[in-house]
């Protein structure tokens, strides 16, 4: 009994713990892990606007971050060095903590949030999580080559005639959704330490790009099955448990 | 002869004009050499060429259907970055084939464990063997030693006989006098 009970979330988390990390690794090669918590940040906002307005709240956070994902490519020359996502990041922490402060149907919603509560994924989540993110591991295939070469070469990229706008603004939009579906089940803190820690400690030790990717997934898959079994034996919530492990990993490791 | 590149009474530059006005054209085969002093505007020509600087004055025209593959001063990016230089030829579409026996040996190495001489080159590797009819070179000699310079020759008239047009900026007069088939001097106020 118990152990259905746990299956899909776990399930669901194993999904994002696969994903999270190779986006990660994109995000890091092009210097915009910030970009990463911002985007969690505003689906949590997303997800309690949608909740008081009567919406599904998943439909709330995805709108959220794909709005910011889609529109962070206008504000990019006026917003240079980070300041666009240390904008949005702190937007959308104050909606979000805002929202859930003054509305008590929020609240709770707020917490499981910032928590990360995935022990109460269900199947509609998993589902969600399964679909997405087979369609963002095919887009971020077909966008691998031209990420790296506009990251190496980009006058050569320019020069080819390659689609630069269409890559990075879809690039954009694919690291917003998958942020908002990870900060849906495992929390805006738990999704960003995913993203962030693992490519950090892959991209020290790899040997080459594949290997990387390779290392990236490895670790956050180790840890995400500490930390699931670990949470659910302290009865402690799964983000902070996740984000404890990966911060002891990144301090052993580096 | 096929001209790949011809400008005519070109000034280019960034905010405002940098350059001096100047007439040159680029062949399929041949090395063409571009020398002056520093702040000349030699770098802007590159990248006017490139697309990358305004033109002020006078045009730039291109063979239809032109391929260029522009290197850059600028190190690439590589620090950090788990890429080795087997995967850094395979984006840009360079073949590993001829590069020297020191740099051949390391190519599953990543960038940033190499030496700033062995990752100069490689990165310039990637530029020169990249599939293009025209290829932009600025001071392509910086950071080589006399084995890394010769071998650049070497391999820069192989590509020019393989049908490639080649536009070389450099201040290493030597360099340009043994590679290039005509050197244009740019000198301040005029161009020689």
């Amino acid at each position: 009994m118990s152990a259905d009970l746990f299956l899909l979330p776990f399930l669901t988390g194993l999904g994002l713990a696969i994903l999270l990390p190779l986006l990660g690794c994109y995000l890091r090669l092009r210097d915009e892990w910030l970009a990463a918590l911002a985007y969690s940040h505003l689906a949590a906002a997303g997800a309690l606007l949608a909740l008081l307005a009567g919406i599904a709240p998943v439909l709330g956070g995805l709108g959220a971050a794909a709005m910011a994902g889609a529109g962070r490519r206008f504000f990019a020359r006026r917003l240079s060095g980070g300041a666009g996502d240390a904008l949005l990041l702190l937007g959308g922490w104050a909606g979000a903590i805002l929202l859930a402060a003054n509305a008590p149907m929020a609240e709770r919603l707020g917490h499981a949030l910032f928590d990360g509560q995935l022990y109460f994924a269900g199947s509609e989540q998993l589902w969600l999580v399964t679909v997405g993110g087979i369609v963002a591991l095919i887009a971020l295939r077909a966008l691998s080559p031209s990420l790296l070469l506009a990251r190496v070469y980009p006058d050569l990229f320019r020069l080819r005639g390659l689609p630069g706008w269409p890559i990075q603004a879809g690039f954009d939009l694919l690291a917003a959704l998958c942020l908002a579906l990870a900060t849906m089940s495992i929390g805006v803190m738990g999704a960003f330490a995913l993203v962030f820690i693992p490519p950090w400690l892959a991209f020290r030790r790899a040997a080459n790009w594949r290997s990387g990717l390779r290392w990236a997934v490895a670790i956050s898959l180790v840890a995400y099955v500490v930390a699931f079994a670990l949470a659910l034996w302290l009865d402690q919530p799964f983000g902070p448990v996740l984000a404890v492990l990966l911060v002891l990993a990144g301090l052993l490791v580096a | 002869m096929n001209v790949l590149l011809r400008a005519e009474q070109l000034v280019a530059g960034w905010q405002q004009p940098a350059t001096q006005r100047l007439d040159l054209s680029v062949a399929a085969g041949e090395i063409v050499g571009l020398t002056g002093p520093n702040g000349v505007g030699k770098s802007t020509l590159l990248a006017a060429f490139a697309g990358r600087a305004k033109v002020f004055s006078g045009r730039i025209e291109q063979a239809s259907g032109l391929r260029i593959a522009l290197q850059t001063q600028d190190v690439p990016p590589v620090v950090g970055l788990p890429l080795s230089g087997r995967e850094l030829l395979a984006l840009t579409g360079a073949s590993p084939e001829g590069l020297p026996a020191w740099l051949a040996d390391r190519l599953d190495s990543r960038l940033d464990r190499l030496s700033g001489g062995q990752r100069h080159y490689l990165t310039l590797w990637a530029i020169l063997q990249a599939p293009a009819d025209l290829i932009l070179l600025d001071e392509p000699t910086n950071n080589l030693d006399v084995a890394g310079v010769a071998h650049l020759t070497e391999h820069l008239r192989d590509r020019a006989a393989a049908g490639a047009g080649l536009l070389v900026v450099s201040h290493d007069t030597a360099f340009v006098e043994t590679v290039c088939d005509r050197v244009i001097a740019l000198r301040g106020n005029d161009v020689g």
